[in-house]
């Protein structure tokens, strides 16, 4: 269903300071992805999310789109899952915005192809997972036959 | 059922029956007092809800459906129980008083029998088979009321599916639908719908899709865009997509969608300047935006 409100007037006059020394990181927080409806509610948290860390506004895009992806995949092929958002620093003291989309469906048989552009199992175009890939600076993925998936994927804030 | 509930029920009845103008007043004064209604529901609505959950009742009561079941198994109780939440939903009272306000009956029925006995252990009685059976009531008004609200949520969002998305005409033989929003398979269902109607009605030659307002576009949304540019052609018409915001440009990129097969502009102006040259007409000052 579409639902307005996914605001980009918000995100780009947004002028929110990023997060400074002493402001404290958000804690993590998890988001279901049960219907279509709460991809919507997962990108406007990945939205305010990339705001708050200090992204500009093609990183903000990058970083909602990629999540947009995973947690379609985890909805469409994993049959519902999680998105959890986690704000790390890497060890030079970055900071970045990590994805966590975990879902508990069949898994994906063969990872290789499924990074592959133009391969789908379902109905779309098969540049969900290799997109994300390259949207973000760092992707990984868990899964195999019958044991769900977890794709872990992080975006930092250039210096 | 014991000897007890049934004592307890034929007293119920009876108070029902007998008192039950008395019950009535004293129920709707309870909700009007509780400041329960911050709503224009009056009075007299309340009294008309009163007499017809009382003669629904009434026949509950006397049924042999065990008491946590009197209120979903009896035909007219339950959708007196219904009726009742669904007009506090529409006229924007909160779940809470909705189901306070079922829930302050038990205090006027107790009070009704209160008069008939004052022998404890019947009092007692009474008002635990009371609790058991308006509980459920309580508790139905409340599910009841956010069925009714979600109602109304999935209803506004459907008007909003349609309002969002006008098919407006640009210039002769020219139309634009700018969406606001992001775009599912509803979304573009009825976008399509939409202009493809348009085309027709209009004799148009060309559509613009303006995405300007649409802040995510995926892989799905990109799909949903190639499905209309293709249905558009299908009806021999051309199809621009407009809005193409710099951010967007690199994430399509990256994300390794090609659209190169449709025609793409950054702005709506863009757009409507190409538009005007595929429709090989003169541009708005007269100038021949061809290039012949």
């Amino acid at each position: 269903m579409a639902l307005p409100g996914e605001s980009i007037l918000a995100s780009r006059g947004a002028k929110r300071p990023a997060l400074t020394e002493d402001r404290r990181p958000p804690a993590p927080a998890t988001y279901p992805v049960r219907t279509e409806e709460d991809l919507l509610s997962v990108r406007h948290a990945v939205r305010a999310a990339t705001v708050e860390v200090g992204f500009g506004l093609v990183d903000q895009t990058r970083v909602v789109t990629a999540a947009s992806e995973l947690a379609r995949n985890a909805f469409v092929h994993g049959g519902g899952g999680t998105v959890t958002l986690e704000y790390p620093r890497d060890p030079r003291g970055r900071r970045g915005l990590r994805l966590i989309v975990k879902d508990e469906g069949p898994g994906i048989v063969d990872l290789d192809a499924a990074l592959t552009d133009g391969f789908t199992t379902g109905a779309g175009l098969g540049h969900g997972l290799g997109g994300a890939r390259r949207l973000m600076d760092e992707f990984t993925v868990r899964t195999g036959p019958g044991e769900g998936t977890v794709v872990v994927v992080t975006r930092w804030l250039a210096w | 059922m014991s000897t007890s509930e049934a004592a307890v029920r034929e007293r119920l009845t009876r108070a029902l029956q007998e008192r039950g103008e008395e019950i009535a007043d004293r129920w709707v004064e309870l909700q009007m007092e509780q400041a329960l209604l911050d709503t224009d529901i009056g009075e007299a609505e309340l009294r008309e809800e009163a007499d017809a959950l009382f003669e629904a009742l009434v026949p509950g009561l006397q049924s042999g459906v065990p008491v946590d079941r009197v209120v979903t198994s009896t035909p007219g109780l339950h959708e007196a129980v219904v009726g009742l939440s669904m007009r506090r939903a529409r006229a924007g009272a909160t779940p809470t008083a909705t189901s306070l306000a079922v829930l302050a009956l038990k205090e006027a029925l107790l009070k009704a029998v209160q008069r008939d006995t004052r022998d404890a252990e019947e009092l007692f009685a009474s008002a635990v088979f009371m609790n058991r059976l308006l509980d459920v009531a309580g508790a139905l008004s409340f599910e009841t009321y956010v069925e009714g609200r979600e109602e109304i949520i999935r209803r506004q969002s459907q008007q909003l599916m349609e309002q969002s998305t006008p098919v407006v005409r640009l210039w002769r033989q020219v139309l634009a639908v700018p969406l606001i929003g992001t775009l599912d398979t509803a979304r573009t269902q009825v976008v399509m719908e939409n202009l493809l109607q348009a085309i027709q009605d209009h004799e148009a030659l060309v559509a613009i899709v303006d995405i300007t307002g649409v802040p995510t576009v995926d892989t799905a949304v990109a799909q949903h865009l190639m499905q209309t540019v293709n249905a558009v052609r299908l009806m021999g018409a051309d199809c621009v997509i407009s809005g193409v915001r710099p951010s967007i440009a690199q994430t399509i990129a990256q994300l390794g969608i090609d659209l190169s097969t449709i025609l793409t502009r950054g702005t709506l102006a863009d757009a409507l300047a190409a538009a005007i040259k595929l429709i090989d007409g003169p541009g708005p000052d007269g100038d021949e935006g061809d290039g012949r």
